[in-house]
């Protein structure tokens, strides 16, 4: 173990190359393991199983838009559930249109659920729904806009820590109750579903949904990516630092809140995007995920994978998700008692997550270079001071 | 047919009369009349009830109230009328209407059901309204009145003009002269219906307004009439107004009652929150395990219901305040000056509390029971009536209000507790145990959370959701009304409460809850601190 991690070729990697090899690595042996062998071959990947981790790659891809905000910016968004659904929405919108006239009722222009309002025409807020470009123009536009409403104005008049997170909850509590209003035009309670293809290829075929669990391990990649270049940049530090120390950073000349609204809007757009890839994948959109409770899961899908690093977000989604799946179907009952002590026994016993519990162990391994290089500058200081 | 027909032309000529003399019929005309009930037509029974009913004799209701029911018999071997119970046997046990005999009980093949129908079910309605009209009691001569207000028939206005000469109470002989009033205003020359229309402009009824404008459409549009337009627009004005005004009044009650419910929700959390500092996520779950308590108390004394609220709120205090208790000591001592994770922990308490509840009460909805005293209305005038459920709310919430300002206050708990609150290291320095304090503080926010789910328990499904409904709203009124002020948090609670309900009929319900939930979002944004903003050395 000491060897492998000592050896040149894993010290040259960081944590980008490893977590888009882990992705690129698992993306094709799904991709070849569903394709190439027949059903109850033991190393058959069924359909299902594509739809399900191509769901928790969505998931990752929300944990990380949280822990780019909560993990590096200190800033505690228990509404981010919104962001999500709001993407999710903007790709709904364009998945019911591409039904056309083959919903129950036949219309062409309407969705169902307006045709059965007694609705003429579409509200001004669809035209356009039908275009793949206004689509992912909206998936961005939308959850972005509201984040940059929501983050001007709260930060600007520098509301932070418990009332943000509070405020950001009060937000998405908003949302979940004017989405459950027919009046919005948005499918009300049942929201929007009975989607029939994308991009003019069929949801319900198995080549669709390995394309949606590519294009999703595609797009977690890329937003890893850009996760990265933004938490390394010189932005990105100035980031770190207002979670750190925001008076500080203001005494020296920054203007925090112009940092803190702009990391809450690219966070804002991850998490549209794992929405709208998250849509077709279920066949479902409803107010239900504004709930205030999903916002807060996302948040304990950080806490446990360990916040501020963020492989972790993408380990902890994936961890608990699976779980889930795992407990709700064996002992449904047993699930919630199960989240709410991983809440408690997280934030008593792990505050940094599975990631600080492997660095803790890593550490007993090999301890780290930094400290006795620390400890040579004191040395250094001290001599320095000595020999004056 | 031919047989009957004498009968039907003697019923027609009694009714002219009986209507005539209505009250010195004799009781042996009510037992002839009442031997024609088995056989008469369904057609015809109307007048023939009119008939019975206008003899006034004491057994009328007797034979009226069964007839309704369905319980008015007659025996099939002598055409005897009898009312009729089952007993236990399954046999019939009989009464002679006109002798209130008791008659030995027979099978059921020996009688059979005189016939009614709705329309002579509605019809004897009135006339034992108009029966009660003549009762020694105040409170049945008003109800009879204002049934007969809402539903106006001849014999019931003929009866009252009669009786407004006697009549001693001052508020039935009001109600009366408004009935004479209205039926002046409807069938009296241009003049009497002009006198009538100035007289009752200052009446709330609802059905004195309906009459007003139903007049004002049916009036001619002729020059002789211009005087009695003018003084039936100004009298309906004048209603609107007084209308309008108690509509102001009844939503201003609606949005207290609306807000002493936010300020039951918000205030233990004032304590843990705005005193302690806790952000305790589970602060709805205590309401719920105090919705619950009211429950099992209910369940445990189910002849006691009269009694279960007040049982309630000492218990589902102490069993909030017990929680409340365990978690700060097991959890949230070990997370001091850590808030964003004092959420999380808490939150993942709360679903377990309510996954506990969900388990041991079964997830459906429980259903708590209202004691009698807190159904009905207090009744200030026809159009202002205050339900006693809301009333006992305000009143309730005040009341623990007041207690907990008095315990901060007052008590020596109290002292302490703002003594921690404000300089820990201090306190302690002085002897004060911190720790025991914090338990203490928070088990008594807990406490009180326990004591608001009792009051929910009344207004609200009782579920393991009950509490998560609250806790955004909660959270708001605290941070609304200033962190750490209690003052703050009844005004932000009534505040809020009164706002929700002033929109709400424009709105609806749920875009009004939006509209208040933005507009709070939008004040904390410009005074992050609250309405009340702490000052001096407390704040940070």
């Amino acid at each position: 173990m000491k060897n492998l991690l000592n050896s040149p070729f894993v010290k040259k990697m960081n944590s980008l190359h490893t977590v888009i090899a882990i992705l690129f690595i698992s993306t094709i042996y799904v991709t070849f393991c569903n394709l190439v062998f027949a059903e109850g071959s033991l190393l058959y990947v069924s359909d299902y199983t594509v739809s399900l981790l191509g769901k928790y790659l969505c998931y990752a891809l929300l944990a990380l838009a949280v822990d780019l905000v909560w993990g590096y910016c200190g800033i505690l968004s228990l509404g981010h559930g919104a962001f999500f659904a709001l993407g999710g929405y903007a790709m709904g919108m364009y998945l019911m249109r591409q039904i056309g006239d083959r919903g129950v009722y036949g219309n062409a222009e309407l969705p169902d659920f307006m045709v059965f309002l007694n609705w003429t025409e579409l509200p001004w807020y669809w035209a356009g729904s039908d275009n793949p470009l206004i689509m992912i123009l909206l998936v961005f536009a939308g959850p972005g806009l509201l984040a940059y409403i929501f983050g001007s104005l709260a930060f600007r008049s520098r509301v932070s820590g418990v009332y943000l997170s509070i405020m950001t909850q009060a937000m998405t509590y908003a949302l979940l109750l004017s989405f459950f209003r027919n009046e919005m035009g948005f499918g009300g309670n049942n929201g929007l579903t009975d989607f029939k293809e994308i991009f003019g290829f069929s949801l319900q075929s198995p080549d669709t949904k390995l394309a949606l669990f590519v294009a999703t391990a595609v797009m977690l990649a890329i937003g890893y990516a850009i996760s990265h270049f933004i938490v390394n940049s010189k932005m990105g530090r100035v980031v770190t630092a207002i979670r750190d120390a925001e008076d500080r950073v203001r005494f020296v000349g920054y203007k925090p809140q112009h940092y803190k609204v702009w990391i809450f809007v690219v966070s804002a757009m991850l998490a549209g995007v794992a929405g709208a890839l998250y849509v077709p994948q279920v066949g479902i959109i409803n107010p239900g995920e504004f709930s205030p409770l999903n916002s807060i899961e996302i948040v304990i899908w950080v806490a446990i994978g360990g916040r501020g690093t963020l492989y972790g977000a993408l380990v902890g989604a994936i961890v608990v998700s699976y779980a889930k799946t795992r407990f709700t179907a064996i002992m449904p009952e047993a699930w919630l008692f199960g989240l709410g002590g991983l809440f408690v026994l997280v934030t008593l016993l792990l505050p940094k997550g599975l990631a600080g519990l492997v660095f803790n162990l890593m550490d007993k391994i090999d301890p780290p270079a930094k400290e006795s290089n620390a400890k040579a500058i004191i040395n250094n200081k001290n001599t320095a001071t000595e020999n004056k | 047919m031919l047989r009957l027909f004498p009968l039907l032309l003697f019923c027609v000529m009694s009714f002219n009369a009986s209507a005539a003399v209505s009250e010195t019929q004799e009781p042996s005309a009510l037992s002839s009349l009442v031997e024609q009930l088995p056989t008469t037509k369904l057609n015809k029974m109307a007048p023939l009830i009119e008939n019975i009913a206008a003899t006034s004799a004491p057994q009328v209701r007797d034979i009226l109230e069964p007839l309704i029911e369905g319980d008015l018999y007659y025996l099939k071997s002598n055409k005897q009328v009898v009312s009729v119970q089952k007993n236990e046997q399954n046999k019939y046990e009989l009464i002679d209407v006109l002798t209130t005999e008791s008659l030995p009980a027979v099978k059921k093949s020996a009688i059979k059901k005189v016939r009614t129908n709705n329309r002579l079910r509605g019809q004897i309605r009135v006339l034992l309204a108009n029966l009660d009209l003549m009762s020694v009691e105040e409170g049945v001569r008003l109800d009879a009145l204002n049934q007969l207000l809402e539903n106006p028939n001849q014999i019931g206005i003929n009866l009252v003009t009669k009786l407004v000469k006697t009549e001693k109470e001052d508020d039935v002989r009001e109600l009366m002269s408004v009935i004479l009033l209205i039926n002046q205003l409807q069938t009296g020359a241009n003049e009497e219906k002009l006198a009538a229309a100035k007289q009752l402009s200052e009446r709330l009824e609802p059905t004195v307004k309906n009459a007003l404008v139903k007049q004002l459409d049916l009036l001619p549009k002729q020059d002789d009439t211009a005087e009695l337009r003018k003084a039936l627009v100004k009298s309906i004005d004048n209603i609107e107004q007084s209308a309008s005004v108690y509509g102001l009044v009844e939503n201003l009650f609606f949005g207290l009652s609306l807000g002493s419910v936010l300020l039951l929700a918000a205030i233990g959390l004032a304590i843990t929150f705005g005193v302690m500092g806790v952000i305790n996520m589970a602060h709805g779950e205590m309401m719920m395990l105090g919705a619950y308590t009211t429950y099992v108390i209910q369940q445990l004394f189910p002849n006691l219901i009269e009694y279960s609220l007040l049982m309630a709120v000492p218990a589902a205090f102490l069993v909030s305040g017990f929680v409340g208790v365990l978690i700060e000591r097991g959890v949230i001592r070990f997370l001091k000056g850590r808030p964003l994770e004092t959420l999380l922990a808490t939150f993942g308490i709360s679903l377990i509390l309510q996954q506990l509840v969900r388990s041991v009460f079964s997830p459906l909805n429980r259903q708590v029971e209202a004691p009698q005293w807190m159904s009905g209305s207090l009744e200030i005038n026809p159009m202002l009536s205050l339900t006693y459920n809301r009333l006992y709310i305000i009143l309730f919430a005040l009341a623990v209000f007041f207690t907990l300002l008095m315990i901060l206050k007052k008590s020596s708990l109290g002292l302490h507790v703002r003594a921690v609150s404000q300089n820990r290291d201090m306190a302690r320095a002085l002897s004060v145990k911190s720790s025991w304090v914090d338990a203490i503080t928070f088990g008594l926010g807990s406490g009180i959370a326990g004591v608001a789910g009792v009051a929910l328990s009344q207004l609200t499904n009782v579920g393991p959701n009950l509490g998560q409904a609250y806790i955004i709203d909660s959270f708001l009124v605290v941070v609304f009304g200033g962190v750490g002020n209690l003052w703050g948090t009844l005004v932000a609670a009534m505040t809020m409460g009164t706002f929700n309900k002033f929109l709400e009929p424009s709105m609806g319900p749920v875009l009004a809850n939006i509209i208040v939930l933005v507009g709070l979002v939008l004040f904390i944004q410009k005074r992050p601190k609250g309405l009340f903003p702490q000052k001096g050395r407390s704040a940070e």
